[in-house]
């Protein structure tokens, strides 16, 4: 019985359409990845500043993306704020916006959690060698930030990768949809291709996020000390 | 705009059951992760063998997949070969086999970070194992371990919105209905977002508070 089935991967362009989709999913990830890193390095560097209504802003706008799920927000802005301000807005917009955010969210955290770990005595070593504010970031805190946020950061990118198959409940045609629509049209004749496909979509995942969080893992052992 | 209180009183019962169902589906699957996660470690701990490799493997597909493919394989795919499940039933599967891994981490983080010195200073003092355990290992590592586990806590019942994808009315399917029947967007998107922080802004309060209550144990600060 099994074996019968298995062929629904392979035939017709069904696995290039699960390829095209699988690169909806990966852009989603990746523009946001990168909108919400700049975004969130600029956050976490305001986030070390003295002011606290400063500080507390940003907080606020930390908790509450973590506190209301991911899936939730999508719907917010799919639903609530398309119909609040009568405009369409598609799905993978709304996604690259939600994604974007919440990066920028998580990673604000990293990026304040790395420059307050560093020793104090660090910032002002260079500013008793007379380094000026740019010269003290440049060479002296950046570099050593960055290591401590990598593994972090990447980390994060492997969460957003897989929480990307959220976007087929906002309407985006993406590698879970057209799975779906595979699985729809070929029921009938390979009724065991839901296993197949869904479980092809599992590996897929699994073959995009394993090295990221592998990296992620190396990198930390590396820079330990 | 005009919020429609009346439709929002009237659907205030059907968002007070899924609420429940979330709480309930959310224990249950926080319960087996933690039996999970507990397994897991101590084979990690004792090294045992075979079994190293197995959780290994594990971890690494837990912590790599979406919860949402795992959920439509477990309840679309395998009913195909003859595993049919009931909803619940895999959704609480879904839950325990991601949060398995994350728990597993938080022990193990636990466990590694009580210092080797602290304890062979124990051991040269002369304490007993039980008072090694109970009175140094315990505390140190419990105070490294709860804040982790509280995160995972949160993180697992935000994880049950998308339990909504096989069916289960859940908060998110029945706002997703309501929305798709009555066009009532704002007010059921309301009535969301309040269920979620009713649930979890009271845990998160109370999981910083009591971070800050166990760090005392912790060595060195």
């Amino acid at each position: 019985m099994l074996n019968s089935g298995i062929n629904v991967i392979i035939e017709g362009v069904n696995m290039q359409r699960l390829l095209l989709g699988l690169a909806v999913t990966v852009r989603i990830a990746f523009i946001s990845i990168i909108l919400g890193s700049l975004l969130g390095i600029l956050l976490g560097l305001i986030r070390t500043s003295k002011s606290k209504v400063i500080t507390f802003i940003c907080r606020v706008y930390l908790e509450v993306f973590r506190i209301i799920p991911i899936l939730v927000w999508l719907f917010i802005v799919y639903f609530g704020v398309t119909n609040l301000l009568n405009i369409h807005l598609d799905g993978e917009i709304v996604a690259l916006i939600i994604f974007s955010l919440w990066g920028a969210a998580e990673m604000s955290d990293i990026v304040r959690g790395a420059l307050e770990s560093l020793p104090k005595h660090q910032m002002e070593s260079g500013l008793a060698l007379g380094l000026s504010f740019w010269e003290l970031y440049r060479y002296i805190l950046i570099p050593q930030a960055v290591r401590r946020m990598l593994p972090g950061a990447i980390n994060l990118s492997t969460r957003m990768v897989k929480t990307t198959s959220l976007v087929v409940m906002i309407g985006v045609i993406d590698v879970v949809k057209v799975g779906q629509q595979i699985i729809e049209r070929s029921v009938l004749k390979t009724p065991t291709a839901s296993f197949w496909i869904y479980g092809l979509i599992f590996v897929l995942y699994f073959i995009v996020c394993y090295p990221l969080s592998k990296w992620s893992k190396k990198l930390e052992a590396k820079w330990e000390n | 705009m005009e919020i429609n209180w009346a439709f929002i009183v009237s659907n205030l019962p059907l968002y007070e059951k899924a609420a429940w169902l979330t709480l309930k589906l959310s224990i249950l699957g926080i319960a087996l992760s933690l039996v999970i996660g507990m397994l897991c470690s101590v084979i990690l701990f004792y090294r045992t063998k075979g079994l190293v490799r197995l959780v290994q493997a594990y971890i690494e597909v837990s912590r790599n997949t979406p919860l949402l493919i795992q959920l439509f394989f477990l309840y679309y795919g395998l009913t195909k070969v003859g595993l049919t499940m009931s909803e619940n039933t895999c959704a609480i599967i879904g839950l325990a086999f991601l949060g398995g891994s994350y728990m597993a981490e938080a022990f193990r983080g636990g466990i590694e970070s009580v210092s080797k010195s602290q304890l062979e200073s124990g051991l040269s003092i002369g304490l007993s194992n039980f008072q090694l355990i109970r009175y140094v290992i315990l505390p140190q590592a419990f105070a490294v371990t709860l804040p982790s586990l509280g995160a995972n806590c949160i993180f697992l019942l935000k994880e049950t919105s998308i339990v909504g994808a096989i069916a289960i009315p859940e908060l998110m399917h029945i706002t997703q209905d309501l929305i798709g029947i009555y066009y009532q967007t704002f007010e059921a998107l309301l009535m969301l977002v309040v269920s979620y922080l009713v649930m979890l802004l009271p845990l998160s309060i109370a999981l910083t508070w009591l971070e800050r209550k166990v760090r005392y144990a912790q060595f060195g600060n």
